[in-house]
């Protein structure tokens, strides 16, 4: 299989779409002039690569709106943080209209956004917003950690019914990956199992995965054998793969960068305490960033998004050694 | 402000247009009564009729509406079934959202309804998109963004108005300034400008039109679909005409209107009463007044109809609870 990077592979899944069904628009800033998966689609696809002004509620609205009237537009946010901009349009129109209007309508409207730490952005280009999105009935929440994810995930949304929010951790971007050129889709609500273990479940995502994968190592080292899973969908959320691996392991971690509070990290673990409680051996570990805005200073932001170090230390807090410190955030 | 002495509408036309108004009347006045009886918030569109009444009549079957929280007016002048639409009001799972929606929330897209909004402002995007969609695929449609006073200071409308000049988008933002965002006064919260004034500053044109005036708000609406069918953009259209009601039914005590504010609109600005006494001073080509009398009996009988269905006893299945939220 050839390697590409995961934006090429972002890229490549929306160019076969656009081929091949051209009610797919593509709409945003810069969108002719732009430099990450879409760069040069414009140019292949002249009438339906769509320069935006800096309106982002009126551009994202009128996606939502051209999505329910015969469109498949998808919409680059950019940042992730740019979305708050537009929150009305995501959280009160395309998440709710066709719950509003009786089920007689849809919304095929894919938003794509980078998130996450680790590019020296500062507070309002770093952040993890995902919770926010997951929280909100009607609308699918994406975040591949891997380019062959990101092209078969992208490949869903576009054929989607639903508005999707593409999240492309902005620190994966030139991640190579094995990826086949023939089109491919991986159904929403599917996780994958990175890595078997027998000792402990970890659940991470996006740029988490890797992080996890490399806990993984300096805890074989020690004789611990855990299971590494990537939801690939937080919204909907695979919970019966988390749950097999829970009643295995009998132990699990959530890893996640977003905040504490009301969090992916939050919900994965309050979910399986309520409904698999009788399985778990220990108590169950989250690995976040902290609660406080992601800071610009290199050493700072680096010190913000949880590294394997913490990992493997929130691993061995489960139970497994019982001495083991948990650092308190 | 744009007024409108003559006009080439057709008999048949005065006729459909004067049908509409009065349906809203019926509609809005009836609910006025009943809204203690409802759950959840009514806003009530009398006095603003020959705007729903008038725009929508210079539009077709599939050109697109997206409305405010205040839409019962638009549904009905785009053509939505009444009934369904007092059904859904009521909650009824037969309501013309299943119940889903209610007053702020009544959408038909088979009828070019895109929704009415419980967000001010919140459905001009809605209404740049189906433009959009329209322009892209070539269909000539047009679509217009009812928003009022109060929603016109958004953000989001502010935005739109940028986005549809730069995409040229076929689309007519049809501002209703009726005196009032809820409570504020529009001479204040638009602080001495109109939205003609405000359109020029993004390069699109704009006109303020006699709100109570359906003639006149149909020759701008017709002038603006040309425009926009044509590849022309969009255009701006501020009409004035104060609700008759308060806010919100069994909330507003109006006492921030000067006193006897409504009473006056009803017998010096009733849109209905205008179109009459324009037909029958001759410089509109309408039927006789009997004909309109009894366009009023059937309108309300239509009304009254709707309420006797929508009190009918019905159950909803909470089990429906979870259904459409997505797709699959």
């Amino acid at each position: 299989m050839r390697t590409i990077t995961y934006q090429q592979a972002i890229g490549e899944a929306l160019a076969q779409q656009m081929r091949f069904d051209r009610s797919v628009v593509l709409m945003g800033e810069d969108s002719t002039n732009a430099w990450g998966p879409t760069k040069g689609l414009h140019l292949e696809f002249p009438d339906r690569v769509l320069d935006m002004p800096i309106t982002e509620a009126a551009f994202v609205g009128a996606a939502v709106g051209a999505a329910a009237t015969g469109l498949r537009p998808v919409v680059d946010l950019l940042f992730i943080d740019f979305a708050t901009v537009a929150f009305d349009q995501i959280a009160n129109q395309a998440a709710k209209l066709r719950y509003m209007a009786g089920g007689r309508i849809s919304v095929p409207l894919v938003l794509r956004a980078m998130w996450g730490t680790g590019l020296r952005r500062g507070a309002q280009h770093s952040q993890a917003l995902h919770p926010l999105f997951v929280h909100l009935p009607g609308l699918k929440v994406v975040a591949p950690s891997n380019p062959y994810d990101a092209k078969g995930l992208m490949a869903q949304a576009l054929v989607d019914d639903d508005p999707v929010l593409f999240l492309e951790h902005k620190m994966l971007y030139f991640m190579p990956g094995g990826v086949p050129e023939e089109p491919y889709a991986i159904p929403f609500g599917s996780a994958k199992v990175v890595r078997p273990g027998t000792d402990c479940t970890v659940v991470a995502i996006g740029r988490m995965v890797s992080v996890a994968l490399a806990a993984a190592e300096q805890l074989a080292a020690e004789g611990v054998q855990i299971e590494v899973i990537d939801p690939r969908t937080l919204s909907p959320l695979d919970t019966s793969t988390i749950y097999g691996s829970v009643e295995r392991t009998g132990r699990l971690v959530v890893v996640d960068e977003a905040h504490p509070r009301c969090s992916l990290a939050t919900d994965i673990a309050a979910q399986v305490a309520q409904d698999r409680f009788a399985a778990l051996r220990g108590p169950v570990r989250m690995v976040t960033g902290p609660h406080a805005p992601v800071p610009f200073s290199p050493e700072l932001e680096d010190a913000f998004a949880p590294g394997p170090d913490q990992v493997a230390e929130a691993v061995r807090a489960t139970g497994l050694v019982k001495d083991a410190a948990v650092r308190s955030r | 402000m744009g007024t409108s002495r003559t006009t080439d509408l057709t008999v048949d036309q005065i006729v459909e247009i004067y049908r509409t108004m009065s349906v809203i009347r019926a509609f809005e006045d009836r609910l006025h009564g009943l809204a203690k009886s409802l759950p959840g918030a009514v806003h009530l569109y009398s006095g603003q009729e020959a705007v729903a009444a008038g725009v929508c009549a210079a539009l077709a079957p599939d050109d697109y509406i997206a409305s405010t929280h205040r839409g019962h007016g638009h549904a009905i002048a785009k053509g939505c079934d009444v009934e369904a639409m007092m059904k859904e009001l009521h909650g009824r799972p037969d309501g013309i959202c299943g119940g889903k929606g209610g007053s702020m929330h009544i959408a038909d897209f088979d009828r070019g309804m895109l929704g009415a909004n419980g967000l001010a402002g919140g459905g001009v995007p809605l209404a740049c998109g189906a433009a959009l969609t329209a322009r892209q695929q070539g269909t000539g449609q047009v679509s217009v963004a009812f928003t009022g006073d109060g929603g016109a200071n958004q953000g989001a409308v502010l935005e739109s108005l940028v986005l549809a000049r730069m995409l040229d988008l076929p689309v007519i933002f049809a501002i209703e300034n009726n005196g009032y965002a809820q409570a504020t006064p529009a001479a204040a919260h638009f602080s001495g400008t109109d939205m003609a004034q405000r359109a020029a500053g993004f390069g699109i044109p704009g006109a303020v039109v006699d709100g109570y005036d359906v003639i006149a708000v149909h020759a701008a609406t017709a002038e603006a679909v040309r425009r926009a069918r044509a590849g022309e953009g969009p255009t701006v259209l501020e009409f004035r005409a104060e609700r008759f009601h308060g806010h919100m039914e069994l909330w507003d005590d109006q006492s921030y209107r000067p006193d006897a504010d409504p009473e006056r609109l009803r017998t010096e600005s009733d849109p209905l009463l205008l179109l009459r006494s324009r037909i029958a001073e001759g410089t509109v080509a309408g039927p006789a007044a009997f004909e309109l009398d009894r366009i009023d009996r059937d309108a309300t009988a239509l009304v009254e109809a709707a309420v006797t269905a929508a009190s009918e006893p019905f159950t909803a299945d909470p089990r429906t609870l979870l259904d459409h939220v997505y797709t699959r």
